[in-house]
């Protein structure tokens, strides 16, 4: 919880407490959460005693779990696969618990997603990590001093980690290389500002969607082009941030001690995925380490909490929108809804049970990937020969409608009297005037260019004054209103297209 | 008095004026000088027509061409810009009933005539009009054409005045928006232009006049039902079809008269009223006819479904997005010109320029309720015309862009028309909004557009809805600007 959040909280009609200290070191003071309208408490024991939801980071110690009260709610990060005992005891409680690890992958809990909060300051963080153990610029530079190359990264898995590591480094001006086993995400790699490192490869890859968006497994060919290619990239690249994990398993081993040996001294690897065992052969967790021919691995594991002030903040707000999702009415109540898909696949405990795993969402997750078409490159020779038909489908649409054209014409002409065709041979040109300067017009000017031509086919005053002066009075009469509208249509229409046309102006 | 000579001779400037008027309007500047050409056209052929040959009764048109221009002159100077559409409307209705009174005069004349040849009168004792000296020296088979024409500028003319002046009430908001026919639908339209095709028939084997007044009544209701079946976000191709129609009446009668200077200004305003029906029509992607015959046609499938939620944001969101935003699109619709929007739209862009941001404007084709109305819309509100851009010199740009602001409009900017094959809009050219790395979208409620299909895009991650009247939202995000 931030003082911010808070805010946002008491709107939602509820009353915030908070264990004095727990901000200080993500810079927040209990003072701001004072100031905030926030009650702050003496200690973990009063607070759990006070709240009706609990909000921690870390999954609870047994402590905590023992002073759980039935009908009381805990949110945090819990890893129920791996914590099943931990999980059992707190069924016990019959308390509520909710699991921000367990916050399904659909776009509508995208708000909620901590997981996805806590990858993006990883990725973040890791190139800055990656800048600090790194003696050169990230990018290239001319000065009078000499000529600097730019630095290369190569960022292995573009998840969310491996998408803000692309930004990061891109932004920071390095020549940034991106992989992943997934080729629908190249799109996404590229508009992050990354090249694609392609495999010469073919085979028929598992859909991305049909495991909820994370990589699955390779097969053993697909893994050795996958780190043959690696090996080739492996002298030229300074930077190397890993960041792959397949879910439930040990991170796969991409990086291995033969491409560590290839790099050049003084080059980084940033391996994200130390928690599970490492992608890079060498990486020890938690721990930074120097090989033996001077390249720097990093192995941290808790790189959110390297930017505190940050993931606090990202993570108060996805505990602030599951408490929206969880209080409906914005009333103070809240509503443990089971039905609802975020709710309920994030719920690991509640009355009494043990509700984990979920059952798959009632929505898929991602749209099924559908099969791109590629389009086809042309040949200089396609291409010209393609042009010729066009041009002949023109030069024959042309000719067949100027000859049916001509035999309409001479077929009136068979028939009608001379004074007729006189003036339908004016017509027709007027029609063909008319088409070839109307389509010049400025798709702007179309309204002013309505108003000018409901004023010119006012024209048909001409008519009437030809007929005004006729010896019957229904005539006269009759044209004398022709007249009058006829020339409001005049005045009208030129003086709205004046106006208009005055309006517009160029910066 | 002018001779026939120099009558002639004025008809063939005015023509030629009249053209470059029309053809000055591809940009924006010579456009300035071309409606000069238009008026100076005008005058000089109608100046040239009543000082010429055969006119009388000059007292009369003075009375009834000085009040037409006061009212001109008051209309043009009262209507606001939002009311464009209706103003043309009403226009082009004016068009259709002189047409058709004029169709009528020329029968009237033409028994007239025919009576005093068979009496046995002499010509030069007739006292014939300019126009009753044609009739005089036509034979048989002209006579028999001349009767085409009439019925043709009679039926034309009236389609056109019912149309336009349903159209005019749509429009306005005095009829109900709603696409409505009579039982029988098209089957009545289609009984009754064969009623008009019969009773013109009748007309000329020399059945009188009445036919020509039941003519008149029968076209009316055919233009009336036609508009009446057409919904209010086809308006656009419904007023340049009218425009289209006035046009052509306007040729029809030219031929009645045997006027050339009709002829060729009718022409013009036929074919630039039928060009722009087609750039509408291709606008939604969907053929003219379907148009005109009212509708959407029935969906092929199920549309997709869409995942996700409208998530609402309040104007400090917007903007602290627009204070950190380089470059920023502004997308306006019909809702902009409902809500009066455009100031606020204007101002917003000027404190945006003011601090250094690329603001510009995308324009679908069919934004609004007539072909340009946005683009006069905007600029009523002083927003420079070269930042406002056409569909498809924008439609690039959207990936590289911050923010996009979504005003009233919805249909336009639906990519389900790409997405989803079995929308009923598949296949139209939307606006690309959805690439840009964030959009808001300015509405009244949640409520789908006029086709009644939900929109995706205000479902995307990257969509928030700013909800409420786009005036008062706007004026609410003002100040915030900094």
């Amino acid at each position: 919880m931030t003082p911010d959040s808070a805010t946002a909280l008491k709107k939602l009609g509820h009353e915030c407490v908070i264990e004095a200290g727990a901000g200080l070191r993500a810079g927040f003071l209990d003072e701001a959460y004072a100031a905030a309208g926030v009650e702050v408490v003496a200690d973990a024991k009063a607070l759990f005693a006070a709240a009706d939801v609990i909000a921690k980071v870390r999954p609870p110690s047994d402590a905590e779990v023992a002073m759980l009260r039935p009908d009381q709610t805990l949110i945090s990060f819990f890893y129920p696969g791996s914590n099943e005992e931990l999980m059992k005891k707190a069924a016990d409680t019959g308390a509520t618990v909710i699991a921000m690890d367990m916050v399904p992958r659909i776009s509508r809990a995208q708000k909620m997603d901590a997981l996805s909060s806590m990858a993006n300051i990883a990725g973040y963080r890791a190139v800055i990590e990656a800048g600090n153990n790194f003696g050169r610029f990230f990018t290239g530079q001319v000065t009078a001093a000499g000529k600097v190359p730019p630095a290369k990264v190569l960022i292995v898995g573009a998840g969310v980690a491996g998408l803000a590591a692309i930004g990061t480094s891109t932004s920071l001006g390095a020549i940034t290389y991106a992989f992943d086993v997934r080729p629908e995400v190249a799109e996404q790699i590229e508009s992050m500002g990354a090249e694609f490192v392609y495999l010469d490869f073919t085979e028929a890859q598992t859909d991305g969607a049909a495991t909820g968006g994370y990589a699955a497994p390779s097969s053993p060919e697909f893994r050795e082009a996958q780190l043959k290619k690696f090996r080739e990239l492996a002298p030229d690249i300074d930077i190397v941030i890993t960041t792959a994990l397949i879910p439930n398993r040990p991170a796969p081993v991409l990086w291995t001690k033969d491409m560590v040996e290839l790099m050049k001294p003084g080059s980084v690897i940033i391996d994200l995925a130390a928690e599970r065992g490492g992608n890079c052969e060498l990486t020890k967790p938690d721990e930074k380490i120097v090989s033996d021919n001077g390249v720097t691995i990093v192995g941290y594991t808790d790189f959110p909490s390297r930017m505190a002030t940050q993931s606090s903040t990202l993570y108060a707000t996805n505990i602030r929108h599951m408490m929206t999702d969880l209080t409906p009415e914005k009333d103070g109540v809240i509503n443990h809804n089971m039905e609802d898909d975020v709710i309920r696949g994030a719920t690991i405990t509640h009355e009494k049970a043990v509700t984990f795993p979920p059952p798959p969402p009632k929505i898929q997750a991602i749209a099924a990937q559908k099969p791109k078409e590629k389009a086809k490159e042309l040949t200089p020779e396609e291409r010209k020969a393609a042009e010729i038909a066009a041009f002949k489908a023109q030069t024959k649409s042309q000719v067949t409608l100027l000859a049916v054209g001509t035999i309409v014409m001479l077929l009136i002409g068979i028939y009608a009297p001379a004074s007729f065709m006189s003036h339908f041979i004016v017509f027709a040109l007027a029609c063909f005037v008319g088409f070839q300067v109307i389509w010049s017009v400025s798709h702007s000017l179309h309204t002013p260019l309505m108003a000018v031509t409901n004023a010119i086919s006012g024209i048909v005053i001409l008519g009437a004054l030809l007929q005004v002066g006729s010896g019957n009075w229904l005539v006269v009469i009759l044209s004398f209103i022709s007249v009058l509208i006829a020339s409001i249509n005049i005045v009208g229409g030129f003086l709205v297209t004046r106006r208009m046309l005055a309006m517009f102006q160029k910066s | 008095m002018f001779s026939i000579g120099v009558t002639s001779a004025a008809y063939i400037a005015a023509s030629v004026l009249f053209i470059l008027s029309l053809g000055g309007l591809s940009n924006q500047e010579s456009a300035k000088r071309a409606v000069w050409y238009g008026i100076v056209g005008m005058a000089i052929a109608v100046i040239a027509t009543v000082f010429g040959p055969g006119v009388y009764n000059v007292f009369l048109i003075l009375i009834a061409v000085a009040a037409g221009a006061f009212a001109g002159y008051y209309v043009a100077g009262k209507v606001q810009m939002t009311e464009m559409p209706q103003l043309v409307a009403a226009l082009h209705s004016f068009v259709g009933l002189a047409a058709v009174f004029i169709g009528l005069n020329a029968d009237m004349m033409l028994s007239t005539v025919m009576d005093m040849k068979a009496s046995g009168v002499e010509e030069h004792a007739a006292h014939l009009t300019g126009f009753g000296e044609k009739l005089w020296h036509k034979d048989a088979v002209e006579i028999a054409i001349l009767k085409v024409e009439v019925f043709l500028g009679i039926f034309i003319g009236a389609v056109t005045f019912t149309g336009s002046v349903i159209a005019f009430g749509k429009l306005a908001g005095k009829v109900d928006g709603k696409p409505k026919q009579l039982p029988g639908g098209h089957i009545l339209n289609a009984a009754a232009l064969a009623a008009c095709v019969v009773l013109g028939l009748m007309y000329m084997s020399g059945s009188g006049i009445w036919t020509m007044v039941l003519v008149t009544l029968i076209a009316g209701f055919i233009g009336w039902h036609l508009i009446m079946g057409i919904g209010g976000a086809d308006m656009p191709v419904v007023v340049s079809m009218l425009n289209s129609y006035s046009g052509w009446a306007a040729a029809a009668i030219g031929f009645t008269l045997g006027n050339d200077l009709l002829i060729v200004t009718g022409a013009l305003v036929g074919s630039s009223g039928a060009i722009l029906s087609y750039i509408m029509c291709k606008a939604m992607n969907r053929k003219f006819i379907n148009v005109i015959l009212g509708g959407f046609g029935g969906t092929t499938g199920p549309a997709a479904d869409i995942e996700g939620e409208m998530i609402a944001i309040e104007a400090d969101g917007v903007a602290g997005a627009l204070n950190d935003a380089d470059s920023v699109i502004i997308v306006p619709g019909y809702g902009m010109a409902v809500a009066q929007a455009q100031q606020a739209v204007s101002e917003l862009t000027k404190k945006l320029r003011a601090r250094g941001k690329d603001v510009r404007f995308a324009i679908h084709p069919v934004a609004g309720r007539l072909p340009g109305h946005m683009n006069v819309l905007l600029a009523e509100a002083k927003v420079p015309y070269d930042i406002v851009l056409e569909m498809d010199e924008i439609n690039d740009d959207f990936p590289s862009t911050d923010v996009v602001i979504v005003i009233g409009s919805n249909d336009i900017v639906n990519p389900a028309a790409q997405d989803d094959p079995n929308s009923p809009i598949a296949g139209m050219p939307v606006l690309e909004v959805w690439k840009a790395k964030q959009v808001f979208v300015s509405k009244r409620g949640q409520g789908t557009g006029y086709s009644g299909i939900e929109n995706p895009l205000f479902f995307k991650e990257n969509t928030r809805m700013f909800y409420g009247d786009a005036k008062a939202s706007l004026d609410k995000l003002l100040p915030m600007i900094d």
